[in-house]
């Protein structure tokens, strides 16, 4: 297999997302190589050795600053049909996977999306890929290459294997359309902290949370736990909390090792969003929420009175 | 203005949904349904027509025959006229195929905006917009919380991880719109009475110009090739608080290294 791994660049980092996705190739295959489209990221591009790139091309030009799709599919299609690859990874997010299916269009190639697994069976790439709200899990294939995958934020942790990664810089060539959409106004992080697809820990709050301004208990115990806040799609509709927050069918799917639920009940679109975390402690009044269904750990409780001293536990512990 | 609105069928919310064990597809012999997300792409395009006052709204599917009745949703909801692409050689088709198929049936309408809804509530699929607007060569943007137009130019703020982004593109484009950018309103009874007369086109694949053997599972390049039941969670715990359930919680955490 020549695997090439699509490495996102944010605010001067690689995406965690993507690192975890290399390092799984890394795992599947003998040599992967990575590639970061952006704009002065020629150092980054070196990083990605640690996480098991032998070669990392790095698209280093001012017309790929902002993080629009098309620049980016003309940039890999080149790269890809000049160094032979036959399987290009991506970790989801909202560039990549327009990044993906652009691609997919100008190759003609297979895309299966929303992965939570790739292994090699007998030599042939299955992914895994949960499907009509992850009551069923279904394997998927490719009959022709290149094959193309998009898998599941938090899915994959990123490995240092400590190697070191040639760089080559790739002359960038755009499509006239590929240009025409312009960046007005870039968004801005609007919390410190990990975003919630980085996070190892989430504490994510519902409706249960009574007022928008008891988020602040779960911030205190998220900062504590070095995690980051979500919010189900109530309470951001609500504008309770920003939408980047938002788990569910319709916010973001999210895979960290420990989820906490604070005042969620969990209805279907919620759990679409969370199910494949590590953890999930649920804590709810009420006994009979749908949550507890799948939490590994059900506290029936008041959140009011157990987040603020967990918080405090959890400081007494890390000192 | 000319607005082109891809939509499709899926299966009912409250339908129990299966994929069938011999052919690894989606069952859909249950109740169908427009999939929900398109009624936000349907409402934001009958909301530019009226809001300028002249244009036109035109649905296209890609669907069996069976789905026309979807597809008529979408003239009783409001839009003017309908392109449904019905073909045999259409069935078990990827996203490629499927946006190979699409693509040429909005080359036939020429609009000068494209809009689609953020997924497909069966598939979960949210790509199509990306790999039709290549095919198209149109500049796209997806996740669209809010649409504007003036001047020939569609300006866009996009819901992303980091909060939103503000983009412009010149039309013609494609867009895929949020579910959080409008309300979509339902058919009305003289919706429903008006959607018997307008224009509702039905095309194979051949009035496309297309080669049979692109399209469908022998087009595709993804195959699905079992299917298996989600990983169990194992034994869950209980906690009623009785004041100590923070510490119980601290408890099992540290005995699984979480801390």
């Amino acid at each position: 297999m020549a695997t090439l791994v699509y490495l996102e660049d944010h605010e001067g980092e690689l995406v965690k997302g993507s690192l975890g996705v290399l390092s799984k190739a890394a795992k599947l295959g003998d040599e992967v190589s990575a590639i970061v489209a952006g704009s002065g990221v020629t150092e980054l591009a070196g990083e990605a050795g640690r996480y098991g790139a032998t070669k990392v091309y790095a698209a280093d030009d001012p017309a790929l600053a902002a993080p629009l799709p098309q620049p980016r599919v003309d940039v890999l299609a080149e790269v890809i049909a000049d160094g032979g690859f036959d399987t290009v990874l991506f970790g989801a997010s909202v560039l990549a996977a327009d990044v993906a299916a652009g691609l997919a269009a100008r190759l003609g190639a297979g895309l299966n999306w929303d992965l939570v697994d790739l292994e090699l069976r007998d030599g042939k790439l299955v992914g895994k890929r949960p499907a009509l709200q992850d009551s069923v899990y279904v394997d998927v294939g490719w009959t022709d290459e290149p094959r193309l995958a998009l898998v599941r934020s938090g899915t994959f942790e990123p490995v240092e294997s400590g190697g070191e990664a040639q760089v080559e810089d790739v002359a960038v060539e755009l499509q006239d359309f590929s240009q025409r959409a312009v960046m007005v106004e870039r968004a801005h992080a609007e919390s410190e902290g990990p975003s919630i697809e980085d996070a190892d820990v989430i504490v994510a709050g519902g409706r249960g949370l009574g007022v928008p301004e008891k988020f602040a208990l779960l911030e205190d115990l998220a900062k504590a736990l070095g995690g980051a806040v979500a919010a189900t799609r109530a309470v951001v509709d609500a504008g309770w909390y920003p939408y980047a927050t938002q788990v569910g069918q319709t916010g973001k799917t999210v895979s960290p090792k420990l989820y906490l639920a604070c005042g969620i009940s969990g209805a279907i679109q919620h759990k679409v969003g969370m199910q494949s975390s590590g953890t999930i402690v649920a804590i709810n009044k009420d006994p009979n929420a749908p949550i507890f269904e799948y939490a590994d750990v059900g506290v029936v409780g008041d959140l009011h009175e157990i987040v603020p001293k967990l918080t405090e536990l959890v400081k007494e512990r890390r000192g | 203005m000319k607005i082109a609105v891809c939509v499709k069928e899926v299966p009912e919310a409250s339908a129990r949904t299966r994929i069938d064990p011999g052919t690894l597809r989606l069952d859909r012999s249950g109740t169908a349904a427009l999939n929900p997300f398109d009624a936000h792409a349907l409402e934001e395009a009958l909301r530019v027509k009226e809001r300028t006052g002249d244009g036109e709204v035109v649905a296209v599917m890609m669907a069996p025959a069976r789905a026309a009745d979807s597809l008529r949703k979408a003239l009783a909801i409001g839009a003017d006229r309908a392109v449904h692409v019905a073909d045999e050689a259409l069935e078990g088709s990827d996203l490629v195929a499927t946006a190979k198929v699409l693509a040429k049936a909005l080359e036939r309408e020429e609009p000068e905006l494209v809009l689609l809804g953020q997924q497909g509530s069966d598939s979960d699929g949210a790509v199509l917009w990306s790999a039709l607007a290549d095919l198209l060569r149109l500049p796209v943007v997806s996740q669209a919380a809010s649409l504007e137009l003036e001047d020939g130019t569609a300006t866009v703020k996009r819901q992303t991880e980091y909060g939103y982004d503000v983009i412009s593109v010149p039309l013609p484009a494609v867009v895929a719109v949020s579910d959080a950018i409008n309300e979509p309103r339902y058919p009305s009874l003289k919706g429903i009475m008006g959607a018997k007369k307008k224009p509702f086109e039905t095309v194979g694949v051949g009035d496309l110009g297309l080669d049979p053997g692109e399209l469908g599972a022998a087009g595709s390049r993804t195959e699905v090739l079992a299917l298996a039941d989600p990983p169990s969670r194992g034994d869950s715990v209980r906690i009623e608080d009785d004041g100590s359930a923070a510490e119980k919680i601290i408890e099992y955490l540290s005995e699984r290294k979480l801390l």
